[in-house]
């Protein structure tokens, strides 16, 4: 296996562990939160790497883990005082201990060599030259098996839990008198959250692990309003963005990791304007139809409530009836026609009249 | 009469469904009058759409023969007390001021004769000795008539409120009863969205009975009939006053 | 302490520099935060990078004007971006925020990659971008600083009391025919642009806690908004001044993160010991309530 091949599948399986917890994010409104652990994960890792002094100790990620998790609790606790709100909340917490690592790391370790650029952008171009070995033999790249574990954690984790996690999205109070614990689920996912993060940031970075967790996701959301398929989809997308984002920066010889989140923001920009479902287009489509619809309405809604009174000649004649709705004149013509042609309106001699089938879509409507 | 609100032919969407259907209104000047449905019949789109906050897809409003945006300073809006942030950082006083700032104008600031207008409306609703008080520390009564002086500190001609009596304790309900009639009296425009059918007939000289479309409009005695409030809320009469 | 620290030029500079940009973030941080938008200064801060890399790409130079413009730019665009999605789509402000600031940063990154394969840019690190340079921070960087500092406090001053009605109640304002959309925009330009100016100072991630943590602090003390905004301009200002001394004095310590902790402290020193609002203080409230209890009870 060529380096870069072993590149694309640890960049692919990235994205991947990253979208199953992200889903969850962006559905309970937590998608900062994610902004958050990604930040201070690095005084887990400083703060553990004091106590074992090994950089390469499994324990350093246990410690960033046990840190996201804690930033989590530290920003509820702040928030539930109620005297900051909960954005101020993440927004105080996060920086205070990113600034407690940053002066850890260049007032006590300045010796070791824990690069910063390294920590935000990662060194996926260099995670093929970490081997594991076992017995002796080289089966591959350290990150490859470590992330795709990941990766089976959280599709194990979300397999088992599906419905409670649902329900604890969707309803919190429901999912408490139904007895699921929705504080020890709600640190669960915590925990995932913050394990993925540890996980994947050595590979691709700090801040771009937000690009994977959340972007997918949001993608995802844009085109399914169902909770499974929303999570294949943010899967999917997520894998297709770093195989095209890795190809790209090859070619262009740029930042494997950047290019990989330049590419994902890119899809989900087209997504946004092409989704069948919920983008641009289809929004100013549909509320094109529906200004062509409620105009219909509005106009049978009119003719039928004068049809019984003395102002009938006056109020629904086809002619001025876009003075009365402060209308195209063009506009309600063509609505006029087409409701003629639906035959759910006739005129005669310029004044509307609406037909039985008129009348029945109307009553249909309410 | 003389009326001094015209709606014609309004339908107003949000995303999915129109809210409200080719509603044609007219509200007379100097009385008191109650915007009454079921929930979801549209009665805060409708004052939302006469005072311009929501763009209808048809029809018109006009304000003494005049579209709104030359008419704002001859309008107080009273909005439900639930649509702001009470732990913003004011209190009583400066909320009520606020009701001076659009009659000011752009980069003028407060001048005493406007402080003393607020103090002297903050009187008019019993708020004297919580003038300095925190906007949190209100209760909801009086988070209402905070509300409710600053509308007066508008010195406007026409009141549209939300649902003012929306889970006031009685002293409020009274204090806000009072001064209906005291603004009525000086020949001001009252319209309010209403919930208590029960008070219909004590508080309001005219009522719109609306679910979507226009029931019927018109004197209290008119139009305030069981028939019409069955059609209004097209249930039976026994589930209405509960 | 060594006091000779404050007859170095450089400190002075660096020291009067960080205090101007706690005045600035101060006041736009109360703004940010009475509108529930606090973590917008993050988001447009990390979005900041590809423009200033596509301002030194076209300029070749480190020209901090350029770069402040690029930076700018594309802090606007970004927040631009934020609104739309909110706008035009169901997606949420917070993924909105994620979603954008994410997508710019990455594509800031692959132009970095392309700046620093160019022979002549051996200083465009992106760890400058993300903790800033304070001790690189020249008088000619401190005359624009003074000048955006004085175009925040005019613009707010002009507009004041439209940028509290429009926080307060946005509705209300409309119908006195005070536009809820301009001020607003208006107030969002005014954060960007504090943003813009602190990133060179103190950098990317540490940004959003300047606007955020002195406000936060500051409402704690007081009910009303002005003198929310003067509190969290001064705390802001002495987490310039101290931070900037505490770091200058001590070897290998960086400005930004210390500038910050010091802010975080006020915060919370703030939290416990407000009158009134503090935690503190509604410890005793509550147990004299409890005692009073207890007298009634016996």
């Amino acid at each position: 296996m060529s380096a870069h091949v072993q590149i694309q599948i640890i960049a692919i399986l990235a994205a991947m562990a990253c979208a199953i917890p992200g889903v969850f994010l962006i559905l309970r409104k937590m998608a900062m939160i994610c902004d958050s652990i990604t930040h201070t994960i690095l005084l887990g890792i400083v703060i553990s790497f004091f106590i074992v002094q090994d950089l390469s100790s499994p324990l350093l990620v246990i410690g960033a883990a046990l840190m996201g998790v804690l930033t989590v609790y530290l920003t509820e606790l702040l928030n539930q005082t109620n005297l900051v709100s909960e954005d101020s909340a993440i927004g105080l917490i996060f920086p205070a201990l990113f600034s407690i690592a940053i002066i850890m790391i260049s007032k006590f370790a300045s010796s070791v060599h824990l690069c910063i650029d390294s920590v935000f952008l990662g060194e996926i171009e260099f995670a093929p030259f970490d081997r594991l070995l076992l017995n002796g033999t080289d089966i591959g790249p350290k990150a490859m098996y470590l992330i795709g574990a990941i990766f089976i954690i959280n599709l194990i984790f979300v397999l088992l839990f599906y419905k409670e996690l649902k329900l604890v999205t969707f309803d919190k109070s429901e999912a408490f008198i139904l007895g699921f614990a929705p504080v020890a689920l709600h640190y669960a996912l915590m925990t995932i959250v913050s394990i993925t993060t540890v996980g994947v940031f050595q590979a691709v970075g700090s801040i771009l692990v937000i690009s994977f967790m959340i972007v997918p996701p949001a993608t995802a959301y844009l085109l399914t309003n169902n909770l499974k398929r929303m999570i294949f989809y943010a899967i999917l997308i997520g894998a297709i963005n770093s195989a095209i984002g890795h190809y790209l920066a090859i070619r262009w010889d740029v930042s494997i990791a950047g290019m990989i989140a330049t590419v994902t923001g890119i899809v989900f920009t087209i997504v946004f304007i092409l989704s069948p479902n919920d983008g641009v287009i289809t929004n100013i489509r549909r509320r094109k139809k529906q200004r062509l619809d409620f105009a219909k309405l509005s106009i049978l809604f009119h003719v039928n409530r004068h049809m019984a009174k003395d102002d009938f000649v006056e109020e629904c004649n086809i002619n001025t009836l876009n003075e009365h709705f402060r209308m195209n004149k063009k506009f309600i013509n063509d609505t006029i026609t087409e409701l003629e042609k639906e035959s759910m309106l006739e005129i005669k001699n310029s004044i509307a009249y609406v037909t039985d089938k008129g009348r029945d879509f109307i009553e249909a409507y309410d | 009469m003389d009326s001094i609100i015209r709606v014609d032919d309004l339908t107003v969407a949000y995303r999915e469904k129109p809210v409200l259907r080719d509603i044609d209104l007219k509200i007379e000047k100097g009385r008191i009058t109650a915007i009454v449905g079921p929930n979801g019949a549209g009665k805060s789109t409708l004052i939302k759409s006469i005072l311009n906050l929501i763009k209808p897809i048809a029809g018109r409003v006009l304000i003494e023969g005049d579209v709104y945006s030359n008419k704002n300073q001859d309008i107080a809006y009273i909005p439900q007390s639930g649509s702001v942030d009470w732990d913003f950082p004011t209190d009583v006083f400066d909320v009520v001021l606020m009701g001076r700032y659009g009659k000011l104008g752009w980069f003028k600031r407060p001048k005493k004769e406007d402080k003393e207008k607020a103090e002297r409306a903050i009187e008019r609703v019993g708020m004297a000795d919580y003038k300095s008080r925190q906007i949190s520390e209100l209760s909801g009564g009086q988070q209402q008539r905070v509300f409710l002086a600053r509308a007066l500190v508008q010195e406007a001609n026409i009141y549209f409120m939300d649902e003012p009596f929306k889970g006031v304790d009685a002293k409020t309900e009274l204090t806000i009863v009072n001064l209906l009639r005291e603004l009525k009296e000086q020949g001001k425009t009252l319209v309010i969205v209403h919930h208590d059918l029960r008070t219909v007939p004590e508080y309001f000289d005219d009522v719109i009975l609306l679910n979507k479309t226009i029931i019927d409009y018109g004197k209290v005695e008119d139009v305030f009939t069981d028939e019409n409030i069955d059609r209004a809320y097209s249930i039976k009469r026994e589930a209405v006053g509960e | 302490m060594d006091l000779s620290i404050f007859k170095d030029y450089t400190i002075q500079i660096v020291a009067i520099g960080s205090a101007i940009l706690g005045v600035i973030s101060g006041i736009m941080g109360s703004f940010a935060f009475i509108r529930k938008q606090s973590l917008l200064g993050d988001a447009v801060s990390h979005s900041a990078l590809p423009g200033i890399c596509i301002a030194f790409i076209l300029t070749q130079i480190k020209a901090t004007e350029a770069l402040l413009l690029g930076a700018t730019l594309s802090g606007f665009l970004a927040s631009y971006f934020i609104f739309s999605i909110v706008r035009y789509s169901k997606i949420k402000f917070d993924t909105a925020l994620a979603v954008v600031f994410s997508s710019f940063f990455g594509l800031g990154v692959v132009f970095l990659t392309y700046i620093q394969k160019l022979a002549n840019s051996n200083q465009a690190g992106l760890d400058k971008f993300i903790f800033g340079q304070a001790s690189t921070f020249l008088a000619r960087d401190l005359k624009m600083m003074v000048a955006m500092c004085i175009i925040t406090i005019v613009l707010v001053g002009l507009f004041w009391k439209e940028m509290k009605i429009v926080s307060f109640d946005s509705e209300f304002s409309d119908t006195i025919g005070i536009s809820s959309q301009k001020v607003g925009m208006l107030i969002s330009f005014l954060i960007v642009l504090a943003v813009m100016v602190g990133i060179q100072m103190v950098g990317v991630v540490l940004m959003s806690a300047m606007l955020i943590a002195p406000a936060s602090a500051a409402r704690q003390w007081t009910n009303q908004l002005s003198k929310m905004i003067v509190l969290s301009s001064i705390f802001g200002a002495i987490s310039g001044v101290v931070g900037t001394v505490i770091s200058s004095t001590t070897s290998k310590l960086a400005t930004g993160p210390v500038i910050v902790l010091v802010a975080s402290v006020i915060v919370l020193i703030s939290l416990i010991f407000a009158p009134k609002r503090g935690l503190l203080w509604r410890k005793l409230k509550f147990r004299n309530k409890n005692k009073e209890e207890y007298k009634v009870i016996e």
